[in-house]
């Protein structure tokens, strides 16, 4: 006899859904820049061993638990005629097994865990670089105390350097996350929260505030630029200068309106100015991006920022200075200019 | 003295008599019709949200809504869904459905009862006024300081949010007293806690986790209240405070919260699989006590919300072992419910196809759950989309088919009209494909690196695909919902009459008729052993063969004594209402809002302490439990 199209279903979507899981694994969908299954740290590898270790049995018990219950539908289905079935209530010592095969299975993930958990939390070695990292409403400062460097949402590293982050919120809570080097750390106000990483090898990793910010949390992004040693001292170099001096006379134009505007009161470039609730901008021409990485760092995208930030990036706390027509452009040509 | 037959259906009554008769009722089951529909209508407003959401991100860069617009969704779905829709659903079931399984003729304190109500209603009112006034909440559900500081949210949103859920808090501490009252002293002669029906069992859990948790974040919620009303600092770090103490008392309070979301559903398909597989729940006695290790260790858990706050490796440790262990309690249940099919006979009724939707489901959640317990891969998870698929595996996956599955089993009792088997298998089957479509793909979102609470992201990412796949997922959830609502009415206008027993039961429920009358037992149930009236029917299926259903005794059943309608609660309710919204107002309306309170509370109280009146009231009344 036919079996009816709707007693196929469950099976159907089972073998559907087996399948579409195991070709996953091949899917380029992982390669994503923000990715946490392609680890290019030490950090991210401690982490994704016990991932894969708990996805492959979470995997294997969740296939057999759900491939069991439709067997048991199946085997056990209503038939015509079919006496009321034994009354049991129970199998103690069923019961007492699988009990103890569940701790068993726990145990499994918790021995590689714990050891991970004191790894992952170390206190990092006199050698590593130090960095401060401020998460704000809604951007990222990064500075090297030892180095004497301030720079903003594009964190420089140098590739196979341990590095100890020092986190701070001046306002709320945030967390920083770039999930290719590893794992999230909170940005806690009123403490400093640690976390050490040292990512492999050169190139450009994003990383976003993962914690509820407020408005414009979805905007608090930031990237990881990892160089090799020598291109890494080599920008050190260049963001320990003090800013050049425009030449072309908008770029100069814009320096004497930086310089006399409110613009003064939140922003240090050094030499200029030393204010301190927004980004540092002495080498900002540098940057690629602009707005914590919301779009990348040319005179268009400048000019219309400074006209009306509220715009481009809803709640931001830089108002409206009522910079209009040539003014954004000159401004715009000078903070381009500071290489 | 008012007797029940004033309210008794059939008879022709005005629109106006009808209204009157529904606030003012202290009858259990209407008091869970009211929570029912509530939750419902809840439930539709938080899914409204929730599309809305689906649509903004359905591609990179969306535009439907702008950031705060996206804020306030989030924040209002979780708070909705958590608060009005799947707690009010619960207790809908608890209060229709728990005199009934252990045999009383109402709860404790009937008139508690209806205030619970009133004040839920009066607590959700004042969240949705948040819309009228344009300062909606936008906080998140878990509203973490010091982000809800008057510093940086100085709207009225936060106000709304904490001060409504305070009123809801209030609600779920009364009915919790109540029920625990209730299922302790008014189960019907021969019901040992051993021979209680498992949702009364886990309903019970559930009411000690109420009557524990909610208190924290009330405190929690008074501090907050201080901190933006009267300028203390809690929860401020200028003033040298930590914030994370918010995150412990929220979760202390947040993780039994989740228990109490869940085992209600728990307890459901313990009673559905045991009525279509004609076989007891495997194991009772272990599922019992896994629901109760289920609700203490739920007390032990709660930092595991927080393992990238930076609490250091020792308390990493301490609650990752914790979370793992609780693993043990819920894994032993699902075979159970395993154990109860295997051997039996399966009637394959809408009502088993959700608790079956139920236990794959929540079995995915639970594994996934068990992932991030280990703290270094949490810290890739938290706070990522693979979170919010894990949490709407068990949230929705879990509760939500739980619950209508129940909505599947109990409808004929609860309407007295039997819905369409086969309008709910389409149901089903497009919220179980709906459902798997919308939320599979959170876990590849999550681990490509997606956070939550974004209102927007980039379009070079890869998140674009999947989040597509999830917004389709979600129009055919919406979709079986349709079904559904189309099936309530086609079977309310025209739908065949339930018999008193349409499933062949085991429990109490299914001995009176469908709906029951406003007494519901015209004489008291004996009970002799779990599942009694499977054995009265059946047999033991061990040599004891069915009982003689005693003869009905001759009941004069106008002289059974019910509690008389109130209209005391609400009126108490409202001027609850009129307190918390003064604080959003003026002193002067907390004021008067305080001493209408306070004289309603009086009324209440002394409702039934006039001397002259005591002695009908008081009178030996056909099977009262005193």
């Amino acid at each position: 006899m036919r079996k009816s199209l709707l007693s196929r279903i469950p099976t159907a979507l089972l073998l559907l859904a087996v399948a579409l899981l195991l070709s996953s694994c091949g899917w380029s969908m992982w390669d994503s820049p923000m990715t946490t299954v392609r680890p290019k740290s030490g950090f991210g590898r401690i982490t994704h061993e016990i991932f894969m270790l708990m996805s492959w049995w979470t995997l294997g018990i969740g296939i057999a638990v759900e491939a069991g219950l439709l067997w048991v539908c199946f085997r056990y289905r209503e038939r015509p005629g079919a006496p009321i079935p034994k009354q049991v209530h129970g199998h103690t010592l069923l019961e007492v097994s699988w009990t103890i095969v569940f701790a068993l299975i726990l145990l499994i993930f918790l021995i590689p865990t714990i050891p991970a958990i004191f790894k992952t939390q170390e206190a990092p070695a006199a050698t590593a670089l130090r960095v401060d990292v401020g998460g704000r409403q809604w951007w990222w400062e990064f500075k090297y105390p030892d180095l004497k460097v301030v720079t903003a949402n594009e964190l420089h590293l140098p590739a196979g350097q341990t590095v100890a982050f020092n986190l701070h919120a001046p306002d709320v809570i945030h967390s920083f996350w770039t999930p290719q080097l590893g794992g999230k750390r909170d940005v806690v106000p009123g403490r400093v929260n640690r976390i050490t990483l040292a990512p492999d090898e050169p190139g450009e990793y994003p990383g976003q505030c993962a914690e509820y910010c407020g408005m414009s949390h979805a905007n608090m992004r930031f990237r990881v630029i990892v160089h090799t040693k020598a291109d890494f001292e080599q920008w050190v170099a260049a963001q320990q200068r003090p800013p050049v001096q425009p030449t072309d006379p908008l770029a100069q134009t814009g320096q004497d309106l930086f310089s006399r505007s409110a613009c003064v009161g939140c922003h240090t470039i050094a030499g200029i100015s030393g204010g301190v609730l927004g980004p540092n901008l002495t080498h900002f021409g540098s940057r690629k991006t602009l707005g914590a990485n919301l779009m990348a760092n040319t005179p268009e995208n400048l000019a219309k920022w400074i006209e009306n930030p509220g715009h481009m990036k809803p709640g931001v706390l830089m108002p409206d200075l009522g910079m209009r027509g040539e003014q954004p452009k000159a401004l715009a040509a000078y903070l381009l200019s500071l290489k | 003295m008012v007797t029940h037959a004033a309210y008794m259906p059939g008879t022709k009554v005005s629109a106006g008599s009808v209204l009157w008769s529904w606030i003012t009722t202290v009858d259990h089951k209407r008091i869970g019709q009211l929570y029912g529909v509530s939750a419902f209508f809840f439930f539709l407003v938080g899914g409204i949200e929730a599309l809305i959401m689906r649509l903004q991100l359905a591609q990179p860069d969306g535009t439907l809504v702008g950031a705060q617009r996206f804020n306030e969704l989030f924040t209002m779905h979780g708070t909705t869904m958590v608060f009005l829709a799947i707690m009010p659903m619960s207790a809908a079931f608890f209060n229709y459905m728990i005199p009934l399984l252990i045999g009383a003729r109402d709860v404790a304190f009937p008139r508690l009862n209806a205030l619970s109500y009133w004040v839920f209603f009066s607590g959700a009112l004042l969240l949705h006024l948040s819309f009228l006034v344009g300062a909606v909440p936008d906080g998140g559900w878990f509203g973490y300081a010091n982000l809800t500081s008057a510093q940086f949210s100085p709207t009225q949103s936060i106000d709304f949010w904490m001060l409504g859920l305070q009123v809801l808090g209030i609600s779920s501490l009364m009915a919790g007293f109540n029920f625990i009252v209730t299922i302790i002293n008014m189960r019907a002669p021969g019901m040992t806690l051993m021979r209680m029906p498992l949702f009364v069992w886990m309903s019970f859990v559930v009411q000690f986790l109420v009557v524990l948790a909610f208190p924290v974040i009330t405190v929690a919620l008074i501090l907050l209240m201080f901190d933006r009303f009267f300028g203390t600092l809690f929860y401020a770090p200028a003033g040298g405070a930590d914030p994370l103490l918010w995150q412990h008392l929220f979760w202390i309070f947040g993780h039994p919260e989740v228990y109490i979301l869940i085992l209600p559903a728990m307890g459901i398909v313990s009673e559905v699989l045991p009525t279509f597989s004609r076989k007891p729940l495997f194991g009772a006695p272990v599922v019992i006590y896994s629901g109760i290790m289920i609700g203490l260790l739920g007390f032990g858990v709660w930092s595991h919300h927080m393992f990238s706050v930076g609490m250091g490796p020792v308390a990493d440790s301490a609650f990752s072992i914790a979370t793992m262990l609780i693993a043990v309690p819920t894994g032993v249940k699902i075979l159970n419910w395993i154990g109860t099919l295997w051997g039996g006979r399966i009637q394959f009724s809408s009502a088993l196809y959700f608790s079956l939707g139920f236990i794959a489901m929540f079995t995915l959640g639970g594994l996934s759950g068990v992932m991030h317990a280990s703290p270094p891969v949490d810290l890739q998870q938290t706070d990522s989309y693979f979170i919010v698929a894990h949490f709407h595996y068990v949230l929705f996956g879990g509760s939500i088919f739980g619950l209508f599955s129940g909505v599947y089993y109990w409808w004929p009792k609860m309407f007295g009209k039997l819905l369409d088997e086969r309008q709910g298998k389409v149901h089903f089957w497009l919220m179980m494909i709906g459902f798997n479509v919308t939320f599979f793909p959170m876990h590849f979102l999550g681990l490509i690196g997606m956070p939550r609470r974004i209102y927007t992201y980039a379009p070079d990412l890869g998140w674009g695909f999947w989040n597509m796949v999830s917004t389709l997922g979600g129009f055919v959830i919406a979709l079986s919902f349709l079904v559904f609502i189309w099936n309530v009415i086609a079977t309310t206008r025209s739908g065949a009459p339930a018999p008193a027993d349409p499933w062949d039961g085991r429990t109490l429920e299914w001995t009176i008729p469908s709906p029951p009358p406003v007494y519901n037992f015209a004489t008291e149930p004996v009970v002799h052993a779990r599942d009694d009236f499977w054995v009265e029917k059946h047999g033991d299926g061990h040599g004891t063969p069915p009982r003689k259903a005693s003869p009905a005794a001759q009941v004069d059943t106008a002289s059974i004594h019910m509690p008389p309608p109130s209209y005391w609660p609400i009126l108490l309710a409202g001027a609850l209402f009129v307190m918390f919204s003064g604080a959003l107002v003026s002193i002067y309306q907390v004021v008067g809002g305080g001493l209408l309170t306070f004289y309603c509370m009086i009324r209440f109280m002394l409702e039934y302490h006039h001397g002259k009146d005591m002695g009908p009231d008081v009178g030996p009344a056909a099977g009262g439990h005193h």
